[in-house]
């Protein structure tokens, strides 16, 4: 297997010798494993012979819980499956139950949602900025990324109550209805990130240092892409334009005008644009949906307290922050799901590492792992 | 001519005992200021306010960081090499006490007077390598010894612009002022003299800056390698090897190696400032007041780089020391040695 980064040292290749190689443990306590990831690479000094990443440190067993509780008890859980796109995995869920349960959503719920989403989206991608540049070596914009990050928690604090796992969504609407000054909050905060991007870019994007680490580095393309599953930036930085809001539209994104950001090179570069220009494309959406919402219930009337779903096995996919995220639910007829099946796109992503990593470097190991934005808990669940 | 300290006290004895304790005043004295610098200087940076609690806008953090570091248990891991292990911190610290001692504070007293004092400057600076691999090595400990191969291969590459550079201007000093007229004091100039240097800079009213704009630049770049600074801290990247060849140091140990760290930037910004900024010339002020105020915006400017730039890749920064830095002051050394002897 042919190195996946095409600029390793000018060096003679190493030789497979053996009594040279060592294992590394790098975690599952490691400062840029990004929470409790643990890959064990075999080095040949710096160069990575092999890596396996090592997953379940974080594993919380959220789909056997699923299955001891009924489907509206389920509804915490899912914020916690990804603590940083929080929203975008609950709403996933009730969209998911309202499509089972036939339950029609009002159409202010529907722009209050991907207005929430988008937020949480951009929220996401603010703090994988931060995060990794920090794998990088750059503390600086890490401080900058949660000072703006901070402004959207508080945001969708005002409106749902809490600021990482938000439970927003119920069957059929969401909790809270917004009030002008959670619009106004939202539209400074989009002026806010608007205004920031460049300024972030013009800190980072230009530097030769930057430059060195990304490009090049961690090329995902073709059949690594296909084989593992992989979705999201990633997917998109190779230059396919998958992205479920706009191949499967779900909720009301088949309304809205926004690209959908691709490179063609699907190295660590190219990840980085791709989420960049991300940011600005959830922007983009978050002003049609204040400029559309209109006034209504956010819920459809009096909700049951029991829901019993049609026997059968239903899937539903969103789009969240790291891809393509789906649910798989079996209903045996009761209250209580058979079996939740989660498709967390990270956990795909991840699995591509052992190929991706082979025959870089331990500091490209960061920046790649950093730049496919994994998120541990999510992973193991 | 400088009167050397024990000219000045009549003792040897006394002298030594006073410039000792004065090296290691200031030493740790800088520690203490440059943590807190630093915090500062990356909270305005960051756009926070650092350390505000302990003092006057948080000016006693440090010192309280120390007394906890002083009260921590010292941690020994198993499978050690004892003798290095124990050893490394002193290895580090050592030298940078004794290369400090030969510095140019100021035209009127110091505490040695020798004439080769740049080639021990840079022969006590290239002892902190031993001690980081003595360190890594002794550690038990992957990352340690990571750590510790990529600063060996790192600190021997830089050596080489960092000394081409300081040659280059050891030439002019040498060729511009055979002598030098300082006061009604008239003095042949030894090139690899600190004072000498300095007073070559005085005489002709320029510094070598100006006379030398790319070996400074290189001298400063070479510095910031040798220290393990970023953007060349790959030694000890906190994001790839946890904290490098110290990882397995805790309480006083690990403040040790804090410790030379600092003291080694500390003595690489004073030569840079004797090198290339006229060292502790400029009007009005004392002559010290002058070298450290030079030395220490050279530590803030060190400061800035560290909390702006993302680190580079080992190998990125071996092809930048081989294929830029070390031709480019080899280019300069020819192009210095050539004007020199054609003007």
């Amino acid at each position: 297997m042919k190195p996946s980064s095409p600029n390793p040292i000018d060096l003679a290749p190493a030789s497979p010798n053996e009594d040279e190689m060592y294992y590394l443990n790098m975690g599952p306590q490691h400062p840029s494993m990004h929470g409790v990831l643990r890959l064990l690479l075999k080095l040949q000094g710096e160069e990575i012979v092999t890596a396996e990443p090592i997953i379940g440190y974080a594993h919380r067993a959220h789909e056997k819980m699923a299955e001891n509780r009924s489907y509206i008890m389920f509804l915490p859980n899912t914020s916690r499956v990804d603590y940083l796109s929080g929203m975008i995995y609950n709403l996933a869920y009730c969209e998911a139950m309202e499509k089972i349960l036939d339950i029609e959503v009002p159409e202010r719920a529907q722009y209050i949602r991907t207005i929430a989403n988008e937020l949480n989206r951009i929220s996401s991608h603010l703090l994988w900025f931060g995060t990794f540049l920090l794998d990088l070596g750059g503390v600086t914009p890490f401080l900058y990324c949660f000072d703006d990050r901070e402004e959207i928690l508080e945001t969708l604090d005002r409106v749902t109550g809490s600021r990482l796992t938000y439970s927003y969504g119920r069957f059929g609407g969401v909790t809270m209805d917004v009030d002008d000054e959670f619009l106004a909050a939202v539209r400074a905060v989009v002026k806010r990130i608007r205004e920031r991007i460049p300024m972030y870019l013009s800190l980072v994007y230009d530097n030769v240092i930057f430059r060195e680490r990304c490009e090049g580095v961690g090329v995902m393309k073709g059949d690594v892409l296909r084989k593992y599953g992989i979705t999201g930036p990633p997917l998109r930085a190779a230059g396919i334009a998958y992205d479920v809001r706009r191949a499967e539209p779900y909720g009301i994104y088949d309304r809205f005008d926004f690209e959908i950001p691709t490179r063609t090179v699907g190295d660590c570069m190219a990840r980085f644009e791709v989420r960049v220009d991300e940011m600005e494309q959830s922007c983009r959406i978050i002003d049609q949906a204040i400029e559309g919402l209109p006034e209504g219930p956010i819920m459809p009337g009096r909700m049951k307290k029991r829901f019993k779903p049609p026997k059968g096995e239903f899937y539903f996919a969103v789009e969240s922050a790291r891809g393509h995220f789906g649910m798989y639910i079996v209903s045996d007829g009761t209250d209580n799901p058979s079996r939740i099946k989660l498709r967390t796109p990270s956990f795909s992503n991840l699995s591509s590492m052992p190929e991706v990593l082979r025959g870089t470097f331990v500091a490209d190991t960061i920046a790649i792992v950093g730049s496919i934005d994994v998120v541990m808990p999510e992973i193991d669940r | 001519m400088p009167k050397t300290l024990a000219e000045m006290l009549g003792s040897p004895v006394l002298a030594v005992a006073t410039g000792l304790g004065g090296v290691m005043g200031l030493l740790s004295f800088n520690a203490l200021f440059c943590i807190y610098l630093e915090r500062k200087i990356s909270a305005w940076i960051q756009r926070r306010m650092g350390p505000m609690e302990v003092g006057f806008h948080g000016m006693l953090q440090t010192v309280a960081d120390m007394i906890k570091l002083l009260g921590k248990q010292l941690i020994t891991p198993k499978g050690i090499d004892k003798p290095l292990y124990h050893l490394a911190p002193l290895v580090v610290f050592a030298p940078v006490v004794a290369g400090t001692s030969l510095m140019a504070f100021s035209g009127s007293i110091a505490l040695h007077h020798i004439d080769l004092g740049l080639v021990l400057v840079f022969m006590f600076g290239g002892f902190a390598v031993l001690g980081i691999f003595m360190a890594g090595w002794g550690s038990n400990n992957k990352y340690a010894l990571l750590g510790a191969m990529r600063s060996v291969a790192q600190n021997i590459s830089y050596e080489i612009p960092l000394l081409l550079s300081a040659l280059s201007v050891v030439l002019v000093t040498t060729s511009l002022g055979r002598t030098v007229t300082v006061g009604d004091e008239t003095v042949a100039v030894q090139g690899l003299n600190l004072f000498h240097i300095t007073m070559v800079q005085m005489d002709r009213n320029v510094w070598f800056l100006v006379l030398q704009p790319v070996a400074a630049i290189l001298f400063f770049i070479s510095v910031l390698a040798e220290t393990n600074r970023a953007p060349f801290d790959i030694p000890e990247a906190e994001s790839e090897l946890v904290a490098g060849f110290h990882t397995e140091y805790s309480g006083m140990r690990f403040a040790l190696f804090f410790f030379g760290e600092y003291s080694n930037m500390l003595i690489g910004c004073m030569v840079a400032t004797t090198l290339f900024l006229g060292g502790w010339s400029g009007p009005l002020l004392p002559g010290p007041v002058w070298f450290f105020l030079k030395s220490y915006a050279l530590m803030a400017l060190m400061m800035w780089i560290r909390w702006t730039y993302p680190r580079l890749r080992f190998d990125q920064l071996m092809r930048f020391c081989w294929m830029v830095m070390i031709p480019l002051s080899i280019v300069n050394l020819l192009v210095t040695a050539f004007f020199l002897k054609v003007f």
